[in-house]
């Protein structure tokens, strides 16, 4: 099912809504926001400069430092009294990001979940446990309301008390889960320990996101809750609405963006300039609807590429490929280019390992190490030294062949890694502390 | 005719083994002998313990990966040169020997855990050449 026209438009319909929409963004926070105004005054670029889509290339790049620096309200366009909601980032590195939403934006917001829960297999009749935490952080208000708008019945159990979860699915029939993918494979390996099979849940739809899900872990999903869960991915940032930006149809071949709101660009993060179009980069994206915080070409971080055939599912609106990682979780290691990503996807092609891992790098002598701690499954393991060796000695070889690089690896107890149940936090640089 | 050896995994670290007796004793099942050897990282903790399949999940509950493996044990008389007799009998059948312990000693004889690359021949050829193979009831009993 297709939630919304907006979603089949032909290219052109869907260029000519997004230029009105940006043109009208572009002279609000020219005309309300210094920021705005002054950067677009140092570029020299003004608001009726922009007569064609193209010429959003010529308009300055917004970052996180920018919401930092006007923190909380400097880069609204709407004076306090109009706002409806106040939403705030983690903000693990100095002052928290702050977003605010009118009445308008939060509508805007639940159409653009409602139109990727129902792209991830979301129906009416669907009962929703909502394992993100309530509060601040956008994700989890974000699913209610766009699930909400579909009708579903919604469980707002946030995060934590994992076996009462589990209690809940049973008793209610959860149909639907709504977690970030670390999270979603802990509930099921608590399941397993209380001596459920998480599969007899029957849970049909997974709608996943607030971290990278890698094709490993889609495979890791079914393993862990059965064939019969469609495990989709859906993106957002607060900075740009929350979780509504791009999600995944049963196709899975990239997330589908919400084109008539956010208007997607690729850059080279080195030099800034616009990528060939199907090339990767920097996803840059610019809000084109909102009204208490429009971002102009904002800096997402987040690395991935552009794709505008048509896609099976009916929909005409452009794919975003799934993330290969962001540029600040790139990790440089003896000079070479290392995404956690490749590491996960090596680590959850073996068997015999488990699913949960943690990457830790250290500088000894001047030379970087990369160490890896993995579980062993808790029924692969082999009573021979020959064998245990000779699993390490795999997972080392895999990996050397993926990034070219020779890793430590230290096998583990099953359950002895760190679980979570917001973001998983799986790399350590101890290099930062030295 | 075999015993059931209870293999552990742990990791080389302080508190690790104590676990692994904690979790067998809050269940009350005995270790009756064990052989530990180490690596840097890890080590295999091979056990004979009173109630085998109840340990493996008291383990494994216990977070630790633990499986059972068959070894078969032989009791030699303390009279020089029978090991080497026993291990003949072995190796003169193309059978490698992975790895033994002694799991009982006393005045007159002492036992060993054998496990081979193929236990159930090894069996069959320490039965014909006449050494005592010990049944797991002489060991341990599985209804403690």
């Amino acid at each position: 099912m297709i939630w919304a026209k907006e979603e089949t438009m032909s290219r052109k319909e869907i260029e000519k809504i997004q230029l009105t929409r940006l043109k009208e963004t572009v002279n609000k926070v020219y005309n309300k926001v210094p920021l705005y105004r002054n950067k677009m005054d140092s570029a020299g670029v003004k608001p009726e400069d922009i007569k064609s889509l193209d010429d959003l290339k010529r308009l300055p790049f917004t970052t996180k430092q920018d919401m930092r620096d006007t923190y909380p309200f400097d880069m609204f366009t709407v004076p306090k009294g109009e706002l409806a909601r106040i939403h705030a980032s983690s903000g693990t590195t100095g002052k928290p990001t702050v977003v605010g939403y009118t009445k308008k934006d939060l509508e805007m917001w639940a159409e653009c979940v409602a139109r990727l829960a129902v792209m991830g297999g979301a129906v009416k009749d669907d009962i929703c446990q909502i394992c993100f935490g309530y509060g601040m952080f956008t994700g989890a208000l974000g699913l209610h309301y766009g699930l909400e708008r579909i009708g579903a019945a919604i469980v707002p159990s946030s995060t934590g008390n994992t076996k009462k979860q589990i209690m809940f699915m049973q008793d209610f029939g959860t149909t639907l889960l709504v977690a970030t993918p670390s999270y979603a494979l802990r509930i099921a390996e608590v399941a397993v320990e209380m001596g459920i099979n998480p599969k007899s849940l029957n849970l049909k739809v997974g709608l996943f996101g607030s971290e990278l899900m890698t094709e490993a872990m889609r495979q890791e999903m079914h393993k862990m809750w059965g064939e019969q869960m469609l495990v989709t991915q859906n993106y957002g940032m607060s900075e740009l609405i929350g979780p509504g930006v791009s999600g995944e149809c049963e196709y899975l071949c990239g997330m589908h963006v919400n084109e008539d709101h956010f208007i997607p660009e690729v850059i080279n993060p080195e030099t800034g300039e616009n990528v060939m179009p199907g090339e990767k980069g920097e996803l840059v994206v610019t809000c084109i609807t909102k009204e208490a915080l429009p971002l102009i070409r904002y800096r997402t971080r987040d690395i991935t590429r552009l794709m505008y055939e048509p896609c099976k599912c009916g929909r005409t609106t452009c794919r975003m490929e799934n993330l290969s990682g962001r540029t600040d979780d790139m990790l440089k290691i003896r000079g070479v280019n290392v995404f956690p990503s490749q590491i996960e996807e090596v680590l959850l092609s073996m068997e015999d390992i488990g699913p949960h891992y943690e990457i830790i790098v250290n500088r000894e002598n001047h030379s970087d190490i990369l160490t890896i701690r993995v579980e062993i499954s808790p029924d692969k393991m082999d009573d021979s030294y020959k064998r245990i060796e000779k699993l390490e000695k795999e997972v080392k070889s895999r990996l050397r062949t993926v990034l070219g690089l020779d890793a430590v690896i230290k096998l583990e107890s099953p359950n002895t890694l760190q679980r979570f149940e917001g973001k998983a936090k799986r790399v350590t640089d101890l290099r930062k502390q030295l | 005719m075999f015993l059931k050896q209870l293999s552990v995994f742990i990791e080389n670290r302080e508190g690790r083994l104590e676990r692994v007796s904690e979790a067998l004793s809050n269940e009350n099942i005995n270790i009756i002998f064990l052989s530990l050897a180490d690596t840097n990282e890890y080590g295999l903790l091979r056990m004979i313990v009173s109630n085998p399949e109840k340990a493996k999940e008291v383990l494994r509950n216990a977070g630790f990966s633990a499986i059972l493996t068959d070894v078969v044990a032989v009791n030699l008389p303390h009279e020089v040169g029978k090991l080497k007799n026993m291990l003949g009998a072995i190796s003169n059948n193309g059978i490698n020997v992975e790895y033994m312990y002694s799991i009982l000693s006393g005045m007159k004889s002492g036992a060993l855990a054998i496990k081979t690359s193929d236990n159930e021949k090894t069996y069959k050829l320490l039965k014909e050449n006449g050494f005592e193979l010990l049944k797991s009831e002489q060991v341990y009993n599985e209804d403690n």
